[in-house]
């Protein structure tokens, strides 16, 4: 019942913020087809206003779609535990760095190679989740100012290390084992020359025992139970300083493994960056919309990853990329204001019950 | 119940406004703005960094040469495109976009697009390449780099004779990030400087960013209390924090970089602290690119843009800060390099935080 209105209230904002960016469209003379051509074409390749398919769209969407997924899985986990991991930005980095690591100085065998650095990468984001966990537990230190701290050491200290790897440039690393990156020919020649890869079955194994673990386990009960309220779960013997840390460690472990797939799936060197990329916050915006529960935040991954490859296209048909960013902060916004819209919702319903 | 219905009547209102605007452009006759390969003598699609074109840089400079070219042959616009990418990740589906499309020549500005470029030219074969600031070994991409140790060379020579107008009779480098890159400006430099003033001393300092301004600040007033009097900053928007500094100082001299800066030196009193600047012209490789495609006579491999074509200067306006003498001199150099007779290398001299005269006392 509670998903079910969960449900209505993100499908009616994610059409809300459309018609937010159509309006914006309209009133400022631009091509309102070319939105949705642009839409249709970031998703599956297929141009109504020339004609053709290219299944390369396709493949990058799924790209772009795979690391916000986790981590919008990662805030989720978090958030139904009562905490806001808003340091999923650092614990990608870190998932990253660990992985890119792994995958330079330790060579492995053909299979185990891309697993053990894809694990590496998750524990290392569960390391640098545990700092704002057990703080948060011992000593009730907020977990978001550690969270934003911690992201920015990630970011400086992972260059660092980065930087001081065997043959590395003061842009990048050298290229990783070839038998640990995600890529692979099939796909590339099935799609165009896209840089899909094997990421896609770590996103759906984490769907699925995000799933497993909040709705069926007693694990998961009570850390829901500590989400609702800290004192009554405390009272009916759950751990909650226990919980609290497990699950930020659960939630890093997801954002590292985004980490992890960024470097082995998308680009297959380590990167030194000036600037953190935002996949974490594009995480919380991710969870936020899909209601923090597997399947919806699935869905709204896939929702913001087209919205970001359909910038792109929309420039090039003469639209301002900024229409995407307006969809997507709309949405955001209306999910936000939530409340608004269920009491809408409502007057609705009992005016409609009234009448029959 | 009554706002639900009103709410609905404004969005109903709402949408027939949408119905009624997009049928406007239409009347209007609005062309396709998506370039499309036969109308056009030539369409360009051009990549940007995180920049994007109004950088008032790297990115402008090139947009502003594909713009330049438009207008110089009559193409209409929807012959000229860009593509702003919002991360690293963009790069590549970026520059497939304008393969797909069938641009005619896809630009990628910066040595950031290194492996990005050498992973998408080989999938477009009939597609033409221009990489700004790196080289390609792809058949199809056109390698535009700069030697831009002559023209830090010429400014070299200027800030040489600044120099010795003081006691102290000492310059500085300020570099972004060491590597080959930055090291052509510092190399040319350091022979400019010694050429003009064999007893120069030369300091070097790297920022380790092209962003951090702060810290390229408190280079600039390590650099400028050692005695130096002209700084040649290389760091990109982190060179903003030396013009800074020069400012609040007012008797110190700064060498502009990439293009004319002297309009950011100027100070409160209406002077400049830009002695002059270091002009690499990134438009001219665009330029240049697109014209080639357009006339059939476009080949992939490196094409070095200097003096001789003009691809690379120093700014010698006169009625500035240089005296007539020295863009004088500066030109007679300017000549000689071009001749051949003196032969700028990219092998620096000075390491990162010393001096020449530090090190030689080692």
């Amino acid at each position: 019942m509670k998903i079910n209105k969960r449900l209505v209230v993100s499908l009616i904002s994610i059409a809300l913020g459309i018609l937010v960016g159509v309006l914006i469209l309209a009133i400022s003379g631009k091509d309102v087809v070319a939105l949705f051509n642009g839409l249709l074409k970031g998703s599956i390749g297929y141009d109504i206003v020339n004609g053709g398919i290219n299944l390369r769209y396709f493949g990058e969407f799924l790209v772009s779609a795979m690391p916000i997924i986790l981590t919008g899985l990662a805030v989720g986990f978090a958030y139904r535990c009562g905490m806001f991991n808003i340091g999923c930005e650092g614990q990608v980095i870190m998932g990253s760095l660990a992985s890119c690591m792994v995958a330079i100085l330790v060579p492995m065998p053909n299979i185990v190679a891309p697993i053990v650095c894809i694990l590496a990468g998750g524990f290392a984001g569960a390391m640098w989740a545990f700092v704002p966990g057990i703080l948060k537990a011992k000593f009730n230190i907020s977990e978001v100012v550690t969270g934003i701290m911690l992201n920015y050491t990630a970011l400086y200290g992972a260059n660092y290390f980065l930087k001081a790897l065997p043959g590395s440039t003061t842009q990048r690393t050298v290229e990783i084992a070839a038998n640990a990156t995600l890529g692979n020919d099939f796909f590339k020649a099935m799609t165009n020359n896209s840089r899909l890869h094997f990421g896609f079955i770590v996103v759906i194994i984490a769907v699925f025992a995000y799933w497993f673990i909040m709705e069926k386990t007693t694990f998961g009960y009570s850390l829901r139970a500590t989400g609702f309220n800290k004192n009554a779960a405390e009272y009916a013997g759950i751990k909650v300083n226990k919980n609290i840390v497990i699950s930020i460690m659960i939630s890093g472990f997801l954002a590292g493994l985004a980490g992890a797939i960024i470097l082995q799936g998308t680009f297959g060197y380590g990167r030194m960056m000036v600037a953190p990329e935002n996949y974490g916050f594009d995480g919380i915006a991710v969870a936020l919309v899909g209601g923090c529960n597997a399947i919806g935040t699935l869905f709204a991954g896939l929702l913001f990853a087209l919205l970001k490859v359909t910038q792109p296209l929309l420039q090039t048909s003469g639209i301002p990329r900024e229409i995407g960013d307006i969809i997507s902060s709309s949405i955001v916004f209306f999910v936000a204001i939530q409340y608004v819209i269920e009491k809408a919702l409502l007057k609705y319903k009992s005016y409609k019950g009234g009448k029959s | 119940m009554k706002k639900f219905l009103k709410l609905a009547l404004i969005s109903l209102m709402a949408l027939s406004l949408v119905a009624c605007s997009k049928e406007a452009p239409k009347e209007t006759g609005t062309p396709e703005t998506t370039p499309v390969a036969g109308e056009c003598a030539v369409t360009v699609g051009l990549v940007t960094d995180i920049g994007g074109v109004d950088d008032k840089s790297f990115n402008q400079s090139a947009w502003e040469g594909v713009l330049q070219f438009q207008k110089d042959n009559n193409l209409a616009d929807e012959c000229v495109s860009y593509l702003q990418s919002a991360a690293d990740a963009d790069y590549v589906p970026n520059l497939s976009t304008f393969g797909d499309q069938g641009v005619d020549v896809v630009m990628a500005v910066g040595f950031l697009f290194e492996q990005a470029i050498n992973e998408v030219a080989p999938n477009y074969p009939d597609t033409k390449f221009l990489f700004v600031d790196a080289v390609s070994p792809e058949a199809n991409v056109m390698s535009a780099i700069y030697a831009a140790e002559q023209g830090s060379f010429l400014v070299g020579v200027a800030a040489g004779l600044k120099a010795l107008e003081t006691e102290s009779n000492a310059v500085g480098f300020i570099g972004g990030m060491e590597g080959e890159i930055i090291g052509a400006f510092q190399a040319g430099f350091e022979q400019g400087v010694l050429a003009a003033n064999p007893e120069a001393t030369i300091y070097v300092d790297y920022v380790d960013s092209f962003a951090d301004d702060s810290k390229a600040q408190n280079l600039a007033v390590k650099q400028y209390d050692a005695g130096v009097s002209v700084i040649y900053q290389s760091a990109g928007n982190a060179g903003n924090g030396v013009i800074k500094e020069a400012k609040q100082r007012g008797d110190v001299w700064v060498v502009g970089v990439d293009r004319d800066q002297y309009e950011d030196g100027m100070t409160a009193e209406g002077n400049s602290v830009i002695l002059t600047s270091m002009i690499k012209r990134v438009d001219s490789a665009t330029y240049k690119a697109a014209e080639l495609a357009m006339n059939n006579e476009f080949v992939g491999g490196i094409t070095t843009f200097d003096l001789t074509n003009e691809g690379i200067g120093a700014e010698l306006t006169t009625g500035r800060n240089l005296s007539d003498e020295v863009i004088a001199t500066v030109a007679d150099y300017a000549a000689k390099i071009k001749a051949g007779e003196i032969v700028v290398t990219i092998d620096t001299l000075v390491a990162n935080g010393q001096s020449n005269k530090t090190q030689q006392a080692k």
